[in-house]
């Protein structure tokens, strides 16, 4: 067990292009860290890094308060688990399990005991005689993550693990990647593009664009306390709406001016912290589940009429999409009992308590 | 209206499934008359060696009647070449050499294609054409400067000098035919090899060898054919009968002056292409399966 950290962290490839723009992350022992974000943000990278799988161009990693920089994979004590499974294709379970092992020169009856402890763990001591041609696409991501296992490593690397499973699969295998992290606790970086996946995982959700950090924090505090836009639209879904608006002072209150003439009083709780603001344009975040059927009852609810464009009935909600002037699609969340349809106009209420109030220019949230 | 319309609705889909039954016949029975013109014009040379092989000398020298039928079929030439100790010995001779090219050139090309096509290096793809471009040099050309080379070693005559020689022809295909076989592997897979602690080595001997084995056994096949067929190269380096492989003996013992002993040397070539036959006969399963199947997804 172990804990992880990057110093500085760069990757820049031939040409001059950085994958990675020099970061800096503390990864607690027993944390379970998922790097999440959108293609090409340098969250395989870090973690190939970690790995020892790419060089670093600059900075420092170490691993249990050593420095791995210039030690190979192999003895930064790591077990990684790959997207595409990288299964060895002639071996059996048992023997893609024991490989590392073997390697090792572990003695045969503790190879023995760790394989089937791995097995029984993850349910699949009946498949340890079969090569991995005859497994399920499930079945082979158990055994990649027993090669793990059975290792007993530091640090366990997930790389994008479930992107080759159906999305049903995909939902099981994620319990029961918690499931293992639960029982053996290692020390684990997880990269995903899906934003479902690091909440659900996470003790702490690193999210990634463009080569840096832009937050870190456990997934609570990522969806109800974006730092970014970038944040405040890429965790959650559907994603956050963003509104351009116009801080108004009005007689001691705020009120928030969207297009169309809507005029919302920002809640007297968060008027001290946008006072300095009056008069300024921001962009107006909130999400689909703060934009609902009309409602009463608390002073920071305001309602606005929309006309929407597309209905999307979800069962156990029905998602109403619409636009405003300079606006891109929008979405409300509504009780599936409310009567919706496109072109007929439609009152809405939006809950300001949890709204989020954002610089255009640079971003940050205000 | 319903009852008029139906019908017609049904013909046109009846006429459709028809048409594409027709079309399918006629591709079947291209197919079929296609690969049988090949067949025979593959086999009839085989066939008349075998005929010829079966006949007696004088039935040979025979010009009435038909020449692809025998009637009097003997083994007397089979039996002719077996009894002969020196057919004996060009027969070991050839087995001996071609062992050990295919021995030889598996032992350069597997970890030339695997340094080749795994550990990137300054060059290596430079490297990697350059092994492809020395194949195109034919032996016709490169059988005068070798000469030079192995009569500077002291191995003309001498079955050693053509174990030397060979793997010029075979190397650089095998390395190429393997480059793309081993580039065929997923990197996860050795990722995975060097992080569960595999070395190069280990990594080439217990992960790529054993998946790339259809390759290794496709590259073994071309070096076993080049080798047991090679004619050029003995003609040029081997001028004595007891270092003579196959190729080489069969004709300058069996052809003397202008008296060809087309019996004997039609079986001898028959019994030449055996080896070849069984080789190939074994190996294609090999050859033709896909052992990555399962190694990612897919």
């Amino acid at each position: 067990m172990a804990q992880v950290t990057l110093r500085r962290l760069v990757k820049e490839y031939e040409g001059g292009v950085q994958a990675v723009k020099g970061i800096d992350l503390e990864i607690a022992d027993h944390e379970f860290v998922v790097l999440v974000g959108p293609s090409g943000c340098g969250k395989s990278t870090t973690l190939r890094m970690i790995a020892g799988l790419e060089d670093i161009t600059g900075g420092e990693i170490s691993i249990g308060g050593t420095v791995v920089n210039d030690i190979p994979p192999r003895d930064r004590d790591i077990a990684m688990v790959f997207q595409n499974y990288a299964l060895y294709p002639h071996m059996t379970v048992f023997d893609n399990m024991a490989f590392g092992l073997t390697l090792r020169k572990f003695r045969k009856d503790e190879i023995q005991r760790r394989v089937m402890e791995a097995a029984r763990i993850l349910d699949i001591t009946q498949l340890l005689d079969r090569k991995p041609k005859a497994l399920s696409g499930g079945q082979r991501q158990r055994v990649a993550m027993g090669r793990a296992i059975v290792r007993d490593p530091k640090v366990f690397l997930f790389d994008e693990p479930l992107s080759n499973l159906d999305a049903k699969l995909r939902v099981q295998m994620r319990t029961e990647i918690k499931k293992v992290h639960q029982t053996v606790r290692t020390t684990t970086v997880y990269v995903t593009h899906d934003q479902v996946e690091a909440m659900t995982l996470a003790d702490r959700v690193v999210v990634m664009n463009g080569g840096i950090i832009e937050q870190v924090g456990p997934p609570q505090e990522l969806y109800h306390r974006p730092a970014t836009r970038f944040v405040a639209g890429f965790i959650g879904s559907p994603a956050m709406n963003f509104i351009p608006a116009r801080i108004e002072p009005a007689s001691g209150a705020l009120n928030l001016r969207l297009p169309g003439d809507i005029l919302l009083p920002i809640p007297a709780e968060r008027s001290d912290r946008y006072r300095a603001q009056g008069g300024r344009e921001v962009l107006f975040g909130i999400r689909p589940e703060h934009l609902t059927e009309t409602r009463q009852g608390r002073a920071t609810y305001a309602d606005l009429e929309v006309v929407p464009e597309v209905i999307e009935p979800m069962g156990m909600e029905t998602l109403v999409h619409f636009h405003m002037d300079g606006t891109r699609d929008l979405c409300a969340r509504l009780d599936p009992t409310i009567p919706a349809a496109p072109g007929q106009p439609l009152r809405l209420t939006a809950d300001l308590a949890n709204m989020h109030l954002l610089d255009p220019q640079s971003g940050r949230v205000l | 209206m319903s009852a008029t319309a139906a019908p017609r609705a049904g013909h046109g889909l009846f006429h459709k499934a028809g048409s594409l039954r027709a079309e399918r016949r006629w591709a079947l029975w291209s197919a079929y008359v296609s690969l049988v013109i090949a067949a025979i014009v593959m086999l009839a040379p085989p066939f008349y060696m075998l005929i010829t092989a079966l006949k007696t000398s004088a039935e040979i020298a025979d010009l009435n009647g038909n020449p692809w039928i025998v009637r009097d079929p003997t083994l007397e030439n089979f039996a002719a070449i077996l009894g002969n100790e020196m057919f004996r010995g060009f027969f070991w001779n050839s087995i001996l050499v071609t062992l050990l090219v295919v021995v030889v050139t598996m032992l350069i090309s597997i970890p030339a294609a695997f340094a080749l096509s795994r550990m990137r290096f300054w060059g290596s793809q430079w490297l990697a054409t350059g092994v492809f471009l020395t194949y195109l040099v034919p032996d016709t050309l490169l059988f005068i400067p070798l000469y030079q080379i192995v009569g500077g070693l002291g191995l003309l005559n001498s079955i050693w000098g053509l174990v030397l020689v060979y793997p010029t022809l075979t190397v650089p295909f095998c390395t190429w035919i393997m480059i793309g076989y081993f580039a065929s592997i997923p990197k996860e897979l050795d990722e995975a090899a060097l992080i569960d602690g595999a070395g190069w080595l280990q990594m080439l001997w217990r992960i790529f060898i054993p998946v790339a084995l259809p390759g290794i056994i496709a590259a073994t096949i071309f070096a076993f054919t080049v080798s047991w067929a090679a004619f050029v190269y003995p003609t040029a380096f081997i001028t004595r009968p007891d270092e003579m492989p196959l190729t080489i003996g069969v004709v300058s013992q069996l052809i003397r002056g202008d008296t060809f002993a087309w019996g004997q040397l039609m079986a001898g070539a028959l019994l030449a292409a055996l080896p070849p036959v069984v080789v190939y006969a074994f190996l294609m399963d090999y050859y033709v399966a896909g052992l990555t199947a399962g190694a990612t997804k897919g």
